[in-house]
Parts: C-alpha cells; sequence; structure tokens
C-alpha cells in the first residue's frame, strides 16, 4: 500500500497552522480561555486532547464509514458521533482510573470537562464531512491536536506574564484575554499562505 | 390573582437571560460561534435564531420529561434531546438557506456541544413546569441573539462598511474586523464595555474574572 505522505504531512500541517482549530475556525474557547490560565494545566489539557481527538476520530471513521454508510443513516451523525465520543471517554476514565491511577490523578478531571466539547466533535464531524480516508482522518486528528496544543502553551505563557501586567479595571481578566488572543490570530493569518491545497 | 404574579415571574425569566445571565457576555458560555459566524449581520442572526430554537425546544421538552428522567442517566438523555434538536435545525437550515449554510453549517451542528443549552435544561428545564421553562429558554436564546446581534453588528460596520448587505459607509472599510482577529478584539471590547458600565454605574467588580 502506498501512501502519499506529502499529502499527509500537508494535511497535518494544514490543521494545526493554516486551519488552527483555536485562531481561524474558533472551536474550543471555552477550554483554551478556560485552562490557559497556568502552564501546567495547559500542558496536561493538550496532551489528554490530542490523545482523545485521534481515538475519537479513529473510532468515528469506522463507526461512519462501516455501519452509518451502509445503513444510510448518516443524518444521525450529530447523535450517534456525540454518543461515540462521550462512551469512549467514559471508558478510557474507567479504565485509567483502574489501571494507571497515577496518570488518572493529573489528566482525569480534563477527560471529564471533554465528552461534550465542540472541538472533540468537530473533528469527526469533518471528517465525515470532507470524506478523507482512514488515513487522513488519523492525521487530521493528530494536525488537530497539534494545532490546539500549539495554541494553549502560547497562550499560557503570555498569561502567565500578563497576571503582573496593569492593565485598566475593565479590560481585566477575559476581555484582556480575547485581545491578546486576537494579536495571536492575527500572526497566525501569516501562515495562511504556507501551503496551497 | 396568580395571572399577574405570572406575568411578571415570566418577563423577570426572559430579562434574566437577556442581561443579567447573557450567555457570552456574563457567562463567557458558548463563544466559538460568536467568532466564528459573525463578521456578517446576516449570519450571525441566523446563528441566534437557530440557538434560540434549540434551546426554546430542548427546554421543553426537558420539562415535559423531567418526571420520566431517571437522575442516574439524565445526562445522557439531555445530550440526546439536544442532538435531536439541533439535528431538525440543521437540517432545516440546510433545505431553507443553502447559501448560509454552506459557511456556517459546521457550527449549527456544533450547537450541540453547547455548555449553556446543557445547563439550562440541567439547571431550569429539569426542575420546572413547562410555561417557565419555555419563557427560560426564550430568555436565554434571546440573549443569544442580541450578542450576536451587536457582535455582528459591529464587525460588518467597521470591517465592510455595511449592515445586512447593504453598504452604508463609503470609505475605506477596515478589512481586519472581518479577519478572525478582528473577532477576538470585537469581543473583548465588547466584554470590557459591559464591564465598565458595570463597575461605572453598578459599582461592581469586573464580572468576568475567570
Amino acid at each position: 500500500m502506498t501512501m502519499d505522505f506529502t499529502k499527509l504531512f500537508e494535511l497535518i500541517i494544514a490543521a494545526s497552522l493554516i486551519n488552527n482549530f483555536v485562531f481561524t475556525r474558533f472551536l474550543g474557547l471555552c477550554i483554551f480561555f478556560g485552562v490557559s490560565k497556568k502552564m501546567e494545566t495547559a500542558v496536561g489539557m493538550s496532551v489528554t486532547f490530542t490523545a482523545v481527538m485521534m481515538i475519537s476520530a479513529a473510532l468515528s471513521w469506522v463507526i461512519f464509514n462501516f455501519v452509518m454508510v451502509p445503513l444510510d443513516i448518516t443524518f444521525l451523525k450529530i447523535i450517534v458521533f456525540i454518543g461515540v465520543i462521550a462512551a469512549f471517554v467514559q471508558a478510557s476514565d474507567t479504565i485509567m482510573r483502574k489501571v494507571a491511577p497515577g496518570l488518572y490523578y493529573k489528566l482525569g478531571i480534563y477527560l471529564a470537562l471533554i465528552s461534550t466539547n465542540c472541538i472533540i466533535l468537530a473533528v469527526p464531524l469533518i471528517n465525515a464531512g470532507e470524506h478523507y480516508n482512514f488515513i487522513e482522518s488519523l492525521a487530521f486528528g493528530l494536525g488537530s491536536g497539534i494545532g490546539f496544543a500549539l495554541a494553549l502553551i502560547i497562550m499560557a505563557s503570555i498569561r502567565e506574564k500578563l497576571e503582573l501586567a496593569d492593565i485598566p479595571a475593565p479590560f481585566r481578566g477575559l476581555p484582556m484575554a480575547f485581545i491578546v488572543s486576537g494579536l495571536i490570530a492575527l500572526a497566525f493569518t501569516g501562515f495562511s499562505g504556507l501551503i496551497t491545497l | 390573582m396568580a395571572n399577574t404574579a405570572d406575568t411578571v415571574n415570566y418577563l423577570d425569566l426572559i430579562k434574566n437571560g437577556l442581561i443579567k445571565e447573557n450567555t457570552i457576555f456574563k457567562l463567557a458560555l458558548s463563544l466559538c460561534p460568536s467568532i466564528a459566524v459573525t463578521n456578517n449581520l446576516k449570519n450571525g442572526v441566523l446563528m441566534g435564531v437557530a440557538v434560540l430554537f434549540v434551546q426554546t425546544m430542548v427546554n421543553i421538552t426537558i420539562s415535559v420529561l423531567r418526571k420520566f428522567i431517571h437522575p442516574k442517566v439524565r445526562l445522557p438523555i439531555f445530550m440526546l434531546v439536544i442532538s435531536g434538536w439541533v439535528t431538525i435545525a440543521d437540517m432545516s437550515m440546510a433545505a431553507f438557506v443553502p447559501d448560509i449554510y454552506k459557511q456556517m453549517g459546521l457550527y449549527i451542528q456544533l450547537i450541540v456541544a453547547f455548555a449553556s443549552i446543557l445547563a439550562r435544561a440541567e439547571m431550569f428545564a429539569s426542575k420546572n413546569k413547562i410555561a417557565p421553562s419555555m419563557a427560560d429558554g426564550i430568555g436565554m436564546g434571546l440573549g443569544f441573539l442580541f450578542a450576536l446581534t451587536v457582535i455582528s453588528f459591529f464587525r460588518e460596520l467597521i470591517g465592510k462598511g455595511s449592515v445586512w448587505g447593504y453598504a452604508l459607509i463609503n470609505a475605506k472599510p477596515l478589512l481586519i474586523m472581518i479577519l478572525p482577529a478582528g473577532g477576538f478584539f470585537a469581543v473583548g471590547i465588547l466584554m470590557a464595555l459591559f464591564n465598565w458600565i458595570d463597575i461605572r454605574y453598578f459599582k461592581k467588580g469586573p464580572a468576568a474574572s475567570h
């Protein structure tokens, strides 16, 4: 089987930099602003997210192509995908607690936040909409995860410094975080000409 | 006697969703579409209407079913109800406004992951009768619609010099406002404005500080 590796690489770069989930697609903003206050939580969140994104991309691809397409029930994709992700997150929560308690105490709280998150749900929905094959779906999940991790870590490192800054009272907290992300988003528009797909 | 008390009650519920607990400006929930679809007024309003519809219908459904839902399985059932109504909204928009749906279909589908809708179902509709739940849904939905309208109005006006597609300003518009970055700026500045009003006139601390 010959895979087109340049295409996969392009897909990962496109998903992580050009169509960055946070800065150009605006998904996962609640989580993005919620956990980007401290570097440690930001790193934990990005690791969990990337893993869950890839696995849920794989799971929902299998279900979409082998169950839903043959049965002609693709219009139910929203319901099915959210069910698959919720079930998978719940299962991994239980398994992790038994098998790897140390890891669970570090990342468990993030898992609970994930099941109803738009960014996780968006990956299978986009995969289904673009008709990616299995490997491409995985690559898209990985690229999106990297992009989200990048965004969280950049933001967390800026916000740690922002704590010390003297900001006008109405702008304190969330409004300032929005302005900062606007500036980062401006920088990310520079990537838009990187690859012409 | 109950009649007058009830009407006041409903108005309060709607006002609560519209102003006091405005989803975007006060609770800072469901922020994704507030930036993603607000680069012109038409998309913003349609998104708001879709959310208003889903929130109201979900609240009514949950309220009707509240006595039959076992507390242990309530979250999966809430998710099922929400995704059912979102699918209806999604398919109707694909049928009736295909042009706009092409641009923002993904965000319509993602209404299902809105924390605010699940939160209202959990906190309000599962504990209250049908009429108040409906009023609460309408209030929360209107609050969302209001926020989206304000954001997209300013972004389209400044970014394209037009309102609802009609050109108003002849000068060269500031393109940055319809770029992704402009969305963040617009929401940030509007939030700061709401905070400023709070501090200036109600002598409160900044509301959104998480």
